[in-house]
Order: C-alpha cells, then structure tokens, then sequence
C-alpha cells in the first residue's frame, strides 16, 4: 500500500518535471528534433538536467545492499543489441517524430483533456496490447 | 520576472532554465523511485507493466501512471500554457500512438528508460536505443514537415 502511494507522489513529481520542462508541448519537441530545420537545441537541456541527477545519485543508490521498500534491485539485466531493441527503437522514433509525443508527456497532456493526447494514449495503449498480444519469442530478452 | 516576455535573450534564458530544472526534477524523481522501490522510473514500462497480467508489482506501476496523470491534471489548471496540441491532423496522431505503444514494447523502453535511466547507468543497451530512436525521430520530422505535414 505504501509503496503504491509513494509511487503515485513520485509519478507526480515527475509529471510536474515533464511540465516544468517544456516536454508537454509537442511543437517545441518537434523543433528540439528538427535538427535540419529551425533546430531549436533548448530540450536537450531536458535530458542533460535529468541524467546529471540521476548518474550522480543513482551510483550511491545502487551501492545498497537493497531499496528502501523491496527485498531487492529489479533493474534491467539485458546487455543484448538486437534487432528487437533496434526495430522496436525505430518505429517508436517514427511515431515520436510523427506526432511530437513520447509516453511520459502524451499521458500528462491526455489528463490535461487534450483531444490529440487523448486520441494519442488511446492508440498507444492498443498498440501496447497488440505488442502483448504477440506470442513470446522464443530467444530470451 | 519583469520582462521576461519583452527581451528575446532573457525570455530563451528562462525557457533553457526551466528545461534544465525540469530535466533536474525528472532525474530527482527517477532516482527516488529507484532508492525506494528499486526498478526502472520508465513510462512506457510502467504503462506496459500496469496494464492486466503482465508484470509484478502492479500497484505500483498503476500508482506511477496516476501520479503523472494528476501532475497533468493540476498542471493543466495552473499553468495552462505549458500544454500544447500538435501540428499535425488527428489521423496521424492515431498512427503515431500506435507505434509508439509498439515500438517502446518491443525495444523495451522509451524516452525516459532507455534516455534517462539507461544512459544514467551507462548502458550500451540503451545508449544503442536512445540513438536509434533520435536519428529515426529527426528523419521523421524533416520528412513529415518537407511533405507540409505540419498545419
């Protein structure tokens, strides 16, 4: 129970970092990946502010024996470059370039009331089941 | 705050600094999720995890999900202006989603686990993905916009 609260209270903060950033407004992201157009480089300050925390502490965090609220670290163990992780990476890249959208921001601007965040999450949900739907490969992750 | 909107060079000033402490906040947050339940802050992870049967620890993935959509709807109160719509038609946003729900299932991540946590744990797994993604994302754009794509 608790460590579903707190996961509300952090999903929050970090909606409020998405906002904060300029990442719930699609047009500013598409100019942030316009790079041969009117590049406009202001996002990437984004990515920069969240990783200069984010390697700094999470070096002391993963030091501990275990996390504050688990019996251990569940973090990703896959080293593997295939073409799952590449395909899968390109066709989220079209559909980001496409619409200006990745999942964190599309969900915050959908709560928002948005009608193109709301048509974007609903797709994006049918496009997860129909990835869940596919019968697992038989190589390992 | 006096001017800001009047002085080109202090109004992008103010817009790279609230990039940058947004970009802090969102480190910050992925760094408490990891230091209090030990995974991944990633959305399309969560998003994916939360969805019925599929992962462990549910509650908390759902909690996450709701966390962000309560920053989105306060957000959307008290700062309206820092939401936008999109410049292209609504069909090809239907698309787009599409492949973003696809895409970050099957390479296993998006902009925040592969781009931020990922790249925080210097991880060649996910500085491949981040990449992929980017490159792929630029072209797209350059496409879509060459084509008067945008509105």
């Amino acid at each position: 129970m608790i460590r579903a609260a707190l996961a509300v209270l952090i999903g929050a903060m970090f909606g409020t970092g998405l906002i904060l950033s300029g990442m719930t407004l699609p047009s500013r992201v598409l100019g942030f990946l316009d790079v041969l157009g009117r590049w406009d480089p202001t996002l990437a300050l984004v990515m920069g502010g969240a990783i200069a925390v984010h390697a700094t502490s999470g070096r002391f965090i993963r030091r501990r024996a275990k996390p504050l609220l688990d019996t251990r670290f569940s973090l990703p163990a896959s080293t593997l470059i295939d073409a799952r992780l590449l395909v899968g990476s390109a066709v989220f890249g079209v559909g980001w370039g496409l619409a200006g959208f990745c999942p964190g921001p599309a969900l915050v601007s959908a709560a928002s009331g948005a009608s193109a965040a709301l048509v974007f999450c609903a797709a994006m949900l049918a496009g997860m089941l129909a990835h869940h739907a596919l019968p697992t490969p038989p190589v390992a992750r | 705050m006096r001017g800001m909107y009047h002085v080109d060079g202090s109004m992008q000033s103010s817009t790279a600094l609230q990039a940058l402490a947004g970009g802090a906040l969102i480190g910050a947050s992925a760094s408490l999720f990891l230091l209090t339940h030990g995974r991944i802050a990633g959305v399309s992870g969560m998003l994916g995890g939360a969805l019925p049967g599929r992962a462990d620890d549910r509650p908390s993935r759902l909690g996450f999900v709701l966390g962000l959509l309560l920053a989105g709807v306060i957000g959307s109160i008290v700062a309206p202006s820092r939401f936008g719509g999109t410049p292209v038609e609504l069909p090809l946003v239907g698309v787009a989603g599409l492949l973003v729900g696809f895409g970050t299932r099957l390479g296993n991540g998006c902009t925040s686990g592969h781009g931020v946590c990922g790249l925080s744990r210097l991880s060649l797994r996910s500085l491949v993905a981040t990449m992929t993604f980017m490159v792929v994302a630029a072209i797209t754009v350059v496409i879509v916009r060459e084509s008067g794509g945008w509105s």
